[in-house]
C-alpha cells in the first residue's frame, strides 16, 4: 500500500512539475496565452479547468474501459473523447446556470473556453496510452490540472508587471509573452530528472 | 472555369498563407507549432496532416451544408473533424511510423484545433465546394509554411542540420545551440519569428497586426 501511495504521489508531481503540460508538452497554449493577462481571470480559469479535467478523465476512463474495450471500438476513441468533453462542458454549463447563478456568472465564460483546450483531450488519450488504472489516471489528471494552474498563475503575475514596462515595438503583445514563457520553461527544465517513472 | 474565378481561388490561398496565417497572425493552434518543430521532418508531416484535415473537413462541411440544421451545426462539425482526424491518425501510423512516434499525440489533438473549426464555421458552411476547398488549401498551407519556418529555424540553430542532413554548422566550426531544441527554445523561436513578422508587416504596410 505504501509503495502504491508513493507511486500516486510521484505521478502527481511528475505531471505537474517535471512534465508540466504547458512547458514540456506545449499543450493548452491557446488558453495559456489567451487568458493569462490578468491574475483574476487566470485563477478563475485554473479552478474551472482543474475541476473539469478531473471529471472528464474519470468519465473517459470509465467509458473506454467498460464500453469501448468490450465492444472492440478503441479506434473511435478520439471521436468519443471529444464527445465526452463537449457534452460535459455543455451539461455543466446548463446545470451551473440553473443551480448556482452566482458561480456561473463568475466561471461560466471559462467553461465555454475549456472545450478548446487541448490538455482536456490529451489527458484521457495519455491515460489510455500509458495503461493507467482508475486511481492512477485520476492522479495524473489532478497533477495536470495543478500544473496548468501553476503555469497560469506564474504567467499572469509576470504579464501584469510587463504591462507597465517599455517593450520594443514588434515585440508588443504575444511575441513578448512567448519570450517570457520560454524563460519560465527554462526554469522548469530544472525539474527534469527529479522523478523518473 | 473563368479567369475571374481562378483569381479568387488564388487569392483564397494567398489569404490563408499570408493575411490570415494561422500561427503568426491569428495566434491559433500554437501547441503543435512548438511541440513538433524540433526537426524539420516532423514539422513537415504535421503540417501535411493539417492541410489534409482542413481540406477534407471544408469539403465535407461544404457538401453537407444544406442538410445540417444550424442549431446542431457545431456538434456535427466536431464529428466530421474527428472522423477525418481518425483517418489521418491511422494513415500516419501506417505510412510514416518513425514520424508518428514523435508527433502521434499531436496528430490526435488536431481535433481541438480552433482554426479548423473556425474555417468550417466561417467559410465552408456558407460557400460552395470549390472555394471551400481552396480556402482549406490556403489555411492548411499557411500552417504548413509556419511550421516549416519554425522547425527550420530550430533545427538549424539547435542541431546545425536541415532535414536531418549533414551538419553544416560543424563544417564552419560553430557549436549548435542546445537551447533551441529544448522546450524553452520553441517558445523563443516562435516569439522571435512572430516579432519578425510583426516588424515586416508594419514596415511593408499591411495594416493588420497580430495579438
Amino acid at each position: 500500500m505504501g509503495s502504491e501511495l508513493t507511486k500516486l504521489f510521484e505521478l502527481v508531481i511528475s505531471s505537474s512539475l517535471v512534465n508540466n503540460f504547458v512547458f514540456t508538452w506545449f499543450l493548452g497554449l491557446c488558453i495559456f496565452f489567451g487568458v493569462s493577462k490578468k491574475m483574476e481571470t487566470a485563477i478563475g480559469m485554473s479552478v474551472t479547468f482543474t475541476a473539469v479535467i478531473l471529471i472528464s478523465s474519470a468519465m473517459s476512463w470509465l467509458v473506454y474501459n467498460y464500453l469501448m474495450i468490450p465492444l472492440g471500438i478503441e479506434f473511435l476513441m478520439i471521436i468519443v473523447f471529444i464527445g465526452i468533453v463537449a457534452g460535459l462542458v455543455q451539461g455543466s454549463d446548463t446545470i451551473m446556470r440553473k443551480v448556482s447563478p452566482g458561480l456561473y456568472h463568475k466561471l461560466g465564460i471559462y467553461l465555454a473556453l475549456i472545450s478548446t483546450n487541448c490538455i482536456i483531450l490529451a489527458v484521457p488519450l495519455m491515460n489510455v496510452g500509458n495503461h493507467y488504472n482508475f486511481i492512477e489516471s485520476m492522479a495524473f489528471a489532478l497533477g495536470s490540472g495543478l500544473g496548468f494552474s501553476l503555469a497560469m498563475i506564474i504567467m499572469a503575475s509576470i504579464r501584469e508587471k510587463i504591462e507597465l514596462s517599455d517593450v520594443p515595438g514588434p515585440f508588443k503583445g504575444l511575441p513578448m509573452a512567448f519570450i517570457i514563457a520560454g524563460m519560465i520553461a527554462l526554469a522548469f527544465t530544472g525539474f527534469s530528472g527529479l522523478i523518473t517513472l | 472555369m473563368s479567369a475571374e474565378n481562378e483569381l479568387s481561388n488564388w487569392e483564397l490561398i494567398k489569404n490563408g498563407v499570408l493575411k490570415e496565417n494561422t500561427i503568426f497572425k491569428l495566434a491559433l493552434s500554437l501547441c503543435p507549432a512548438i511541440a513538433v518543430t524540433t526537426k524539420l521532418k516532423d514539422g513537415f508531416f504535421m503540417g501535411l496532416a493539417v492541410v489534409f484535415v482542413q481540406v477534407m473537413v471544408n469539403l465535407t462541411v461544404s457538401a453537407m451544408r444544406k442538410f445540417i440544421h444550424p442549431r446542431i451545426r457545431l456538434p456535427i462539425f466536431m464529428l466530421i473533424i474527428s472522423g477525418w482526424v481518425t483517418v489521418v491518425n491511422l494513415l500516419m501510423d501506417a505510412l510514416v511510423p518513425d514520424v508518428y512516434k514523435n508527433v502521434g499525440l499531436y496528430i490526435q489533438l488536431i481535433v481541438a484545433f480552433a482554426s479548423i473549426l473556425a474555417r468550417a464555421e466561417m467559410f465552408a458552411s456558407k460557400n460552395k465546394i470549390v472555394p471551400s476547398m481552396f480556402d482549406g488549401i490556403g489555411m492548411g498551407l499557411g500552417f504548413l509554411v509556419a511550421l516549416i519556418f519554425v522547425s527550420m529555424f530550430r533545427e538549424a540553430l539547435g542541431n546545425g542540420t536541415i532535414f536531418a542532413g549533414t551538419s553544416f554548422a560543424m563544417s564552419i566550426g560553430a557549436k549548435p545551440l542546445l537551447i533551441m531544441v529544448l522546450p524553452a527554445g520553441g517558445f523563443f523561436a516562435v516569439g522571435l519569428l512572430m516579432a519578425l513578422f510583426n516588424w515586416l508587416y508594419t514596415r511593408y504596410g499591411t495594416k493588420s497586426h497580430a495579438g
